[in-house]
């Protein structure tokens, strides 16, 4: 059966391709740095069952080494200029959306059509593996068409990389830290100090206490998977479900949304906030926390207002 | 209360802007051994979750094609594409494409797009040539392009939890029959249509002004 054993892999060679090309770069100022990190993430993808646990953690000291010790940056890598570029956009014109609006197509059937074949591809990691398809007809329609040296999309691939940088490993990171957190038991801890700062007796103050909680933990922890299973134990279960008699699948599904809008406002939720802010070349580093906020909080402002009236009928 | 100093390592160190990476490794230790955890176990348990939560890292194989289409002016296209359609202006692109993301989303097709499939190619260079055109300023526009990732987040979120067999519902689900409280995941996914109402008109509203703010100069 397909699925991430095909996955991991093309995914880490990709990565490789990207080390060789910074390796070549003579221009880059940090091009060993930049080359090790990605080789590390090559190593991940391709061989990180095979490292067992401590080799993993080891894995990860050598990615905050490198990240830590400010040995990674942007090159100039060649590419074209805005000229060049503006008179292929003119020659080319709407067929330059062909092979990028494939991978998202390929995506969207392959999605669809893997989930009626179980047997060939695992129906849990249907997009991944339409996605890694859609990804390789891409590469081939662009290899026949605008035939580049073998090296020329790693090399401008690794431009982009390079923009993104260190950011690449956050959300792996944070996604850790947070099992570290359950392992020692944090949740168990700030549940515990939520349940003795709700007001005695008043709804509003509990559903208050609740929302708002899920909002901030998911800000500390970037994730509201990791402050719903705290929250629900501290004021979801016994004051809104056992106490006040409110209905289950409302509190669940409306606290986890609340959690939401937490993550549209924090820089630990890297993958969606600071990723795209490098991806994008903006100057400010939170440009897109900063466009998220005034919709992030009059929307917990609705979600409070629904768990109170929805959920207590 | 000792296992917090995690907690405060992470806003401290984010507040100082030492390099995020160090600032959670730290954080990870400081969380461990304040629980007691040795230093190898605590090793093992980082690098044991780092190795599970790969998926987040494969994206990153898009950027190839991506780079390589740029190289041939792909920006370019898509920014002259938008300039010669007459009505299009940046609200109402970034509107049609939360409405897009929302309903993608809720259908469970969560990576159709995204920051590095959709956004740095397509959305972010037309959302920000609509928004030139709109104020006429040379300059590039770097609030419209924030304001396109933005939509997409706000899209995926408050899209995916329709879909009843997304990682948020199957954990909610999880976590509720551990006390005891069985839910069908239809009846979790329901109740995430009004916030997913409430969302596309507060950002919706917001994009509309974010539009007429871009027409006067």
């Amino acid at each position: 059966m397909i699925g991430l054993d095909l996955v991991y892999p093309f995914a880490g060679l990709i990565f490789l391709a990207f080390a060789g090309s910074a390796l070549r770069d003579r221009s880059h100022r940090k091009r060993i740095g930049n080359a090790l990190f990605y080789a590390l993430i090559a190593l991940s993808l391709l061989a990180g069952d095979r490292l067992g646990d401590l080799g993993n953690g080891v894995l990860v000291l050598g990615l905050v080494a490198i990240a830590g010790f400010g040995l990674m940056g942007r090159g100039n890598a060649a590419t074209t200029s805005p000229v060049e570029r503006a008179a292929e956009a003119a020659a080319r014109r709407n067929r330059l959306f062909l092979p990028a609006l494939a991978i998202p197509a390929t995506a969207l059937a392959g999605t669809l059509a893997f989930k009626q074949m179980p047997a060939l591809v695992d129906p849990k990691q249907a997009t991944l593996v339409a996605l890694t398809l859609g990804v390789t007809i891409a590469l081939a329609i662009g290899y026949a068409w605008l035939r580049p040296r073998a090296m020329t999309p790693f090399d401008e691939g690794r431009r982009l990389m390079d923009g993104v940088g260190w950011a690449a490993a956050l959300p792996q990171m944070l996604a850790s830290l947070g099992a570290v957190f359950a392992l020692a038991g944090v949740g168990d801890v700030v549940g515990g100090l939520m349940g003795r700062l709700i007001p005695e007796g008043s709804l509003f103050g509990a559903v208050l206490a609740y929302a708002l909680g899920m909002a901030l933990f998911t800000i500390v922890m970037g994730n509201a998977f990791a402050a719903f299973p705290v929250m629900i134990a501290a004021v979801g279960i016994p004051v809104l479900i056992h106490g006040a008699g409110g209905d289950p699948a409302i509190v669940a599904a409306i606290g986890m949304l609340a959690g939401f809008c937490g993550t549209l406002m924090t820089p630990m939720a890297a993958n969606f906030n600071l990723v795209p802010a490098a991806l994008l070349d903006l100057k400010d580093r939170h440009g897109v926390i900063r466009a998220q906020i005034p919709t992030a909080l009059p929307l917990l402002a609705v979600n409070i207002g629904l768990l109170y009236w929805l959920a207590f009928r | 209360m000792l296992v917090l100093s995690g907690i405060l390592i992470i806003v401290a160190g984010f507040v100082l802007r030492f390099n995020p990476l160090l600032v959670v490794l730290v954080s990870a230790l400081a969380t461990g051994l304040a629980a007691g955890i040795g230093p190898l176990d605590l090793l093992a348990a980082f690098g044991k979750a780092f190795n599970d939560s790969r998926y987040v890292t494969v994206i990153y194989m898009v950027l190839p094609v991506i780079g390589l289409l740029e190289r041939h002016g792909l920006q370019e296209r898509a920014r002259t594409l938008i300039a010669g359609l007459r009505g299009f202006t940046v609200g109402r692109l970034l509107l049609g494409y939360l409405l897009f993301r929302q309903v993608t989303a809720a259908l469970g097709l969560v990576s159709v797009a995204g920051h590095a499939q959709t956004v740095r190619p397509l959305v972010a260079p037309m959302a920000e040539a609509a928004a030139q055109q709109q104020s006429g300023d040379e300059e590039r526009d770097e609030e419209a392009a924030a304001m396109a990732a933005a939509t997409d987040n706000v899209g995926l979120f408050f899209g995916e939890d329709i879909f009843i067999a997304i990682g948020s519902i199957l954990l909610m689900k999880g976590v509720l029959e551990g006390y005891g409280i069985v839910i069908e995941p239809f009846h979790l996914s329901v109740w995430a249509i009004p916030t997913a109402i409430a969302a596309f008109v507060i950002h919706g509203v917001r994009l509309m002004l974010f539009d007429r703010r871009k027409r006067r100069p």
